[in-house]
Formats: C-alpha cells, structure tokens, sequence
C-alpha cells in the first residue's frame, strides 16, 4: 500500500493568533482563563473543568482582586488547572504544591494561596506536606479533586481508590481500602472541612467561598467523575452516568462526623461541610511565641547596653 | 390545577426569564447541562460541531429558563451561559404551569 503523507504547511502565527483573538471572550468566564487555553485536554465528561468553574465563581462571588489570588498545583490531570487560570498560578513538582505554596503564604500574608491540586498528588507523593501544614494550620485553601485513581499516567490505583475497586493495576479489584480524606484532613487538624461532589456545582461554589473567607488551613474534596480512568474498568459508563451515580449515591449531612466519610464501592456516601472551626493559624502562634520574645529580649539587651 | 386567585404577595416576587448563550465550538457533548437543566430547557441537538461532537440546543419554548446558571456552573467546558432578558410579573398561567410541572404531569418530568 502506498502511503500519501499530508504537506507539512507552515505554521502561520498570525492566523493563530487572530483564531485566539476571536475565541476568548466569549464566556464571561473567560476574564479569568488564559487567552488561547480553552479547550482544555481533559476527556469529556470529566469533572475537573466543573471543579474550576465553581472555583472561579467563588472567586469572583469573594471579589477577591485578581492579584491577591494565587493557585499552586502539583502533577496530573488537575494539575492542568494552573496553566488554565489566568492569575498568579504555579505548576510544582508532583507532590510538592503544599510546600510550595506554604512558602508563598508565609513570605506575602496578604495573598490568598490556593492549592488546586488531585488526590494522588495531594494524598500519595504529598501526603506528609499536606498532613504538616494542617497540623502547623498555615492560610491555605486545599481544593482536592478526588477521581478516584490517577488519572493522566494511565488509571493506576491511587491511595483513594476505594476496596474491590477495578483500576488499570488492580484488574482483579484492589486490595488495599482507600483514604477517608475529610476524615484524615480533619485528624490532621484543618479548620474547614468539606467534601461535595461535580453533582454539587452550588454547593461546591458556597464551600470553596467560605474557605476563601477563612484564615488557616481548610479543606475541600470535590468528588469528580473520571470516565477514563476509573469509571470505564469499574462499569460506571460516561461521564455522565458517573454523574447520575454521585447524584443517587450522595446523601447530603452538614456537621457530620468525617468518620462516617469513608468511601466503599458502589455504596452510598456521605457529602457535606463536616467542619467550620477556628483556630490561630501558624503565623500568629509563630508572631506570639517567637518574633515577639525575640524582639522583647533584644529591647532587655539593648536597654542593659545603654545603661 | 387551577387557583382562585393569585399569591397574595405575587407583586413582590417576578420570574427571571434568560438568554441562554451556547458557545457550540467548545462543547464536547458530554450532557451535563442537558440532563441537570431543572426546567429541562436543553436537548442534544443533531448538528456535528467542528469537534465532532453533538452540542446542546434550546427546547421549544426558550422562555422556560429562569436564569438560575446551573447549566453554565455544571459545563465543564465554558461553553454555556445565561443573561437575564427581563424579569416577568407572575401571572395565573405561570402558577398553573408551575403547579402541574411539579406535580409531574408535564412529560419531560415523567420521562426523568
Ligand atoms: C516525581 C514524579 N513521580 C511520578 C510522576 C508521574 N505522575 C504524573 S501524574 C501522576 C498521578 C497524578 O494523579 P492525581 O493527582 O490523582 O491527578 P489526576 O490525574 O487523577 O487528576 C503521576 C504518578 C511524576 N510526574 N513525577
Ligand atoms: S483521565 Fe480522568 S481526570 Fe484525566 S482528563 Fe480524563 S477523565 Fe479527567
Ligand atoms: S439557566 Fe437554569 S433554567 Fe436556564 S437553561 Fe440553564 S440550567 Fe436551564
Ligand atoms: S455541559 Fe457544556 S460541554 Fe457538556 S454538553 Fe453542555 S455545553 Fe456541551
């Protein structure tokens, strides 16, 4: 058989840019997307562009100035969101979104660091980050997508996916049972946390603003579809059906113990704020206990010198 | 179902009526607006956007949309939005529609 190859034309930036021109601009929305961005690599019927929408809309609903808003996000699939947004975003290491952005909190207080970021990054390679800046409560706000595996390598099973689960490494089903992450985020020691799912589009934009409104680290698990990876081996179907399946499978409890949480497959779940508490954060206990005595012996010393 | 008078206090309260705005090269048909629409607005249309994929169009009446911006918070792709058109006086017809849409007589109820 022979082969025809198409000519090779080339690339014509002018044209690019005019086709980039004319898209952006279109939805409101797009006063916060990077020109040129959309659309996104993600599958249809993936959750991850819902989970940003409502992110935007908390934004805009918190009339958080564009340049106190900053989004730092690891690897993967949701990682992407960092090169969508169209602010001061930060695509780390995979892992390392938390240190990262904890950097960023504590060098500039004034900002407001997000961390966008998917459940293997957050909860397998980052685990130790996240359950340290809960415990020190510094002022982040950790959006987790949870779709249940890792989603861009390829489907592997991740430390969320829940029991019996089928995943491109565990055909046989999955032995180990998943992380109950409100549960392990309100152990750690968050101050806010919630867990709603794609079906929850409102619910998800009230959770995030309250967040956004809170000094110290609070936590969000958005629960998305992810018809590639985890919902093709496990028979969940399309996007779609995934989404039929979180809307009969979710049961709305505000202030639930986050130890009823847990996951289990093809079983109903819980959904809800568990958590909205207060506590100083990590740089008020750091002025209290250590810039401030610090300075109060300098002032000791300095009068003992002069006199 | 029909109601002797109006709601006492129907002056106070209008119905929002929206402009739904489908930005068709961007979809990539994957229905959540479609089926998550509450006043069931939308349907899958049977024209091939450039992607190949089957965008949303308006139902019959567009006048059915309250401008409540599900569709547009559920797209996962920006690729639908809403405006408010006017905000309309109820009438005695919008509460006989409204009392038989919720008492699941009209068929796009039933069929969910
Ligand atoms: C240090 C390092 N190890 C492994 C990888 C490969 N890797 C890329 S994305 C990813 C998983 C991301 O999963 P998750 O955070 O759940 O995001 P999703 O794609 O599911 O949204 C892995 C293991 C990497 N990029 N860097
Ligand atoms: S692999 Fe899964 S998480 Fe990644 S874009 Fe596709 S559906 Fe979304
Ligand atoms: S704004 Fe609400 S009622 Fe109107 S089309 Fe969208 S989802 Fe339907
Ligand atoms: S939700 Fe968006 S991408 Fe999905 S069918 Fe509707 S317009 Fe298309």
């Amino acid at each position: 058989m022979k082969v025809r190859l198409r000519d090779i034309s080339q690339f014509d930036k002018e044209a690019a840019e005019t086709a980039i021109q004319k898209d952006h601009g279109l939805h409101p929305d797009d006063r916060f997307l990077k020109p040129g961005r959309i659309p996104h690599i993600w599958c249809p019927g993936c959750g991850l562009g819902v989970v940003l929408t409502t992110f935007i809309e908390a934004v805009r609903r918190n009339q958080i100035p564009i340049d106190k808003c900053v989004v730092v996000s690891g690897i993967g699939c949701t990682g992407r969101v960092a090169g969508y947004l169209d602010m001061d975003t930060y695509h780390t290491t995979h892992g390392r979104a938390i240190p990262f952005a904890t950097g960023l909190a504590l060098a500039n207080p004034e900002m407001s660091v997000t961390v966008f970021s998917g459940d293997g990054d957050l909860f397998a390679i980052g685990g130790n980050h996240l359950i340290h800046a809960a415990r020190r409560n510094v002022n982040l706000k950790v959006i987790c997508v949870n779709n249940f595996n890792f989603g861009m390598t390829g489907g592997q099973v991740a430390p969320t996916t829940p029991l019996e689960a089928r995943t491109s490494t565990t055909p046989t089903g999955n032995a180990e049972p998943g992380f109950n992450l409100p549960y392990l985020a309100h152990a750690a020691g968050a101050i806010y946390v919630a867990r709603w799912t794609t079906f929850h589009p409102r619910q998800l934009v009230h959770s995030i603003s309250q967040a956004l409104n809170k000094k110290g680290f609070t936590f969000v698990e958005a629960i998305a579809p992810c018809p590639t990876g985890y919902g093709r081996p496990n028979k969940l179907g399309s996007g779609l059906e995934e989404m039929r399946f979180y809307r009969d499978m979710s049961e709305i409890r505000n202030g639930a113990d986050p130890k009823l949480a847990e996951i289990k497959l093809r079983q109903r779940f819980i959904v809800g704020t568990f958590l909205d508490s207060e506590r100083p954060d990590f740089l008020e206990n750091y002025d209290k206990n250590v810039v401030s005595r610090v300075k109060s012996k300098q002032k000791v010393k300095e009068k003992g010198k002069a006199a | 179902m029909k109601f002797w008078r109006l709601p006492l206090d129907a002056e106070a309260h209008s119905i929002p009526q929206g402009m739904v705005h489908i930005i068709e090269s961007r979809c990539k048909g994957c229905g959540f607006c479609i089926e998550f629409c509450p006043n069931g607005c939308l349907k899958q249309s049977k024209r091939f956007n450039v992607k190949g994929y089957h965008p949303p169009e308006l139902i019959f009446q567009a006048e059915d949309c309250v401008e409540c911006g599900l569709c547009s918070l559920i797209c996962p792709e920006f690729a639908i939005f809403t405006e408010l058109k006017e905000a309309k006086k109820i009438t005695e017809n919008d509460i006989e529609k409204v009392t038989t849409r919720y008492s699941r007589k009209d068929k796009r109820y039933t069929k969910r």
